[in-house]
């Protein structure tokens, strides 16, 4: 293989050398537009010890997510948030020493075209992008323009994509890949699932990228155990569903911090 | 609001609307943008329907359904006094007369005879008008199959006899609260559904939408609606081929299945669409459940909501294939008012004793306008697919006349 790092942008440098350290690597989701003062929370997730923070961008209609961040989205887009007013948001922002990686389908990428897109994206200091109905075989039209505007798509890999397919994604995919770790939607589990050991396993044979497992981590218990078999976690609908009820950034920097610690201990 | 799109000169589409391009192309429109959780399952249907389409056993088994269960082949009514008032040569394609009234069934029991060769158990449909739901519930029912049913509770109210058929056919009807409470967010419930169930379940999608290769394999199931129109038209008509041939479109199914059978010739082909749900009249490149199409949106980019009457109009975008008929000329897509498709409906129940479906008295709306307004040459012929009939409608009937 030949060195990754050297082509590797922003998002994937920084997650390389924490996970070089040894440190397991948690990804914090936040909606954006979801309250008043919104980016208040992408502080406190950094002061929480997390590695990189997922801003959604609220789409009207998305498919992949469960009742928490459909709720979410919903609500953010009641109260008029847009992906303009978001992204002005983050540019007001000094730098909060983590990398932000935007997340949304990709209707809303469509909507002023890729580059455009990816332009205002790094402009509003966002390194990295996720779109879940954005697949490999469909990604062409937005990969070589993000690279061009320096914005790196993370590509998600699924329990059911075969290997030859799952080779694919590692390689195409930039910042990391991001692995769903069961057959399903967005959303709180009570447990993790077996299939995503499974699937880290058989992503960690094929490259060496950092690799975040996400979709239904919800405890520190589930944070430590999903850290066994990947480098480290995205952690989505917990947060959001503790947003809806109320909690504010200091809940949930003490929530974020009990992942923390248990990333750190595994 | 009038679409008045000047004609084009149609452009003769070599064979009969085939294949997609590669990655399921319509022109720039199509694709498969799935979740990733999906895309093995997408492919998994593309592999099974390709082999099933070429096998004629499979072929054989579906045309003995379509004729002994769903009542293959309709008729080709003559809208005798109403022809007479318009001063055009109107004929119907009787997709009322199927089994459980729509031409919904001609699909499902193509996919369902196909999730049974796939081994699949269980069904997963969303529907709008009811319509593709109560033959999703049929002929899982027929098939020895499960269904389950993601309609929007808005749906449900105005569709209640639907509700009822479905669940005594033995389907599991669920109600979906998000969003517009119509089709659209009972299509993202469904697509949801899917990814924790593509194990044993085939995801029975009710138009030509969706990712690849559904947007093709509906069409190719509904392309008997055409196939038999035109050779009942060569049986009927001197010119052998209708001067235009007109169906309404929500999705686009039953106008995709009629549209094939005539792509080939000069006839002009007239999709009609709900004023608040018009896609391919008025929607932009988008990508919503799995394609690449025009879709309604506002300036951010949201999906709008689409508002009809016919709930099976309340869509806020339409299959890739149109929108890929409509950037060529081939097809044009035109838009009539909730007010005109309820007039539409009264006059053919008084001139012809056909009460048709909402969404079908939309495509007559067109055809009673366009031929008011010269749109329609006194004189030319004109075949229309008269989609469903009209007794789910009964209660918004009573409601609005
Ligand atoms: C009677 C009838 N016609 C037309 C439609 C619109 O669907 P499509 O455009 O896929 O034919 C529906 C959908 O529910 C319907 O029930």
């Amino acid at each position: 293989m030949t060195n990754p790092t050297l082509a590797a942008g922003a998002v994937e440098r920084h997650l390389r050398a924490r996970r070089d350290t040894g440190r397991g690597l948690l990804m914090p989701y936040i909606t954006g537009g979801i309250t008043p003062g919104w980016t208040d929370y992408l502080r406190a997730f950094a002061a929480a010890g997390a590695d990189a923070i997922e801003v959604g961008l609220p789409f009207s209609d998305p498919t992949l997510d469960g009742v928490t961040i459909q709720q979410a989205s919903q609500a953010a887009l009641a109260r008029g948030a847009s992906t303009r007013g978001i992204l002005a948001d983050l540019s007001g922002l000094p730098d909060l020493g983590v990398p932000l990686v935007a997340s949304t389908y990709y209707n809303l990428v469509l909507h002023d075209g890729p580059a455009a897109f990816c332009a205002a994206l790094r402009r509003a200091g966002v390194d990295g992008l996720i779109v879940p109905d954005l697949p490999v075989h469909e990604a062409d039209e937005l990969t070589d323009v993000a690279a061009a505007a320096g914005i790196e798509p993370a590509l998600l890999a699924s329990p059911a994509t075969p290997q030859p397919r799952l080779a694919e994604i590692s390689d195409r995919s930039r910042g990391f890949v991001y692995a769903v770790s069961l057959m399903g939607t967005t959303g709180e589990r009570a447990a993790l699932a077996a299939s995503a050991a499974q699937l880290t396993e058989r992503i960690r044979r094929v490259t060496d990228r950092p690799i975040l497992l996400g979709f239904g981590i919800s405890t520190p218990e589930q944070a430590r155990e999903a850290r066994r078999h990947a480098d480290g976690v995205v952690v989505g609908a917990a947060v959001m569903r503790r947003v809806l009820d109320g909690a504010g950034p200091d809940d949930l920097r003490v929530f974020l911090t009990t992942l923390r610690q248990a990333l750190d201990q595994e | 609001m009038r679409n008045v799109l000047p004609w084009r000169e149609p452009v003769q589409l070599d064979g009969t609307m085939g294949e997609p391009l590669a990655r399921g192309r319509f022109g720039e429109y199509g694709g498969r943008y799935a979740p990733e959780s999906l895309v093995e399952a997408c492919r998994e249907v593309d592999e099974a329907f390709r082999e099933a389409w070429a096998d004629p056993g499979f072929r054989g088994a579906l045309a003995r359904l379509l004729a002994v269960h769903a009542g293959r082949p309709t008729p080709l009514t003559p809208a005798l006094r109403l022809s007479q008032a318009l001063g055009v040569r109107l004929y119907l394609k009787r997709e009322d007369l199927t089994h459980t009234g729509s031409h919904k069934i001609n699909n499902v029991l193509g996919q369902a005879l196909l999730a049974t060769r796939m081994g699949r158990r269980r069904l997963i449909a969303e529907t709008g008008a009811g319509q593709h739901g109560v033959a999703t519930a049929t002929a899982a029912a027929l098939l020895g199959l499960e269904a389950t049913v993601f309609m929007g509770e808005r749906d449900i109210e105005r569709q209640a006899l639907n509700v009822f058929r479905m669940r005594m056919l033995g389907a599991e009807v669920v109600p979906v609260t998000s969003g517009s409470r119509t089709l659209k967010d009972a299509t993202s419930e469904a697509m949801r559904h899917w990814v924790g169930a593509t194990g044993d379940s085939h995801y029975c999608i009710g138009s030509v939408v969706g990712p690849d290769p559904y947007p093709w394999m509906v069409r190719e199931f509904q392309r008997v609606i055409g196939e038999e129109a035109r050779a009942q038209c060569a049986a009927e008509l001197r010119a052998g081929v209708p001067d235009h041939v007109v169906a309404c479109v929500g999705g686009g199914s039953n106008a995709a299945g009629t549209f094939a059978g005539f792509a080939d010739t000069q006839a002009r082909l007239v999709g009609v669409e709900a004023e608040g749900g018009a896609g391919a009249a008025r929607g932009r490149l988008g990508v919503l459940h799995g394609c690449r199409s025009l879709f309604l949106q506002d300036g951010d980019g949201q999906i709008t909501e689409a508002h009809s009457v016919a709930a099976g109009l309340d869509y806020p975008g339409v299959g890739p294939e149109h929108a890929h008929l409509r950037d060529l000329g081939r097809a044009r897509y035109v838009t009539v008012t909730d007010e005109e498709a309820l007039a539409a409906a009264v006059r053919l129940a008084r001139t012809e004793g056909i009460v048709p479906a909402l969404e079908s008295a939309h495509a007559l709306a067109w055809v009673i306008r366009a031929a008011g307004d010269g749109d329609l040459p006194a004189g030319s012929t004109v075949l229309m697919t008269l989609s469903g009939r009209g007794d789910k409608d009964v209660s918004t009937f009573k409601e609005l006349l």
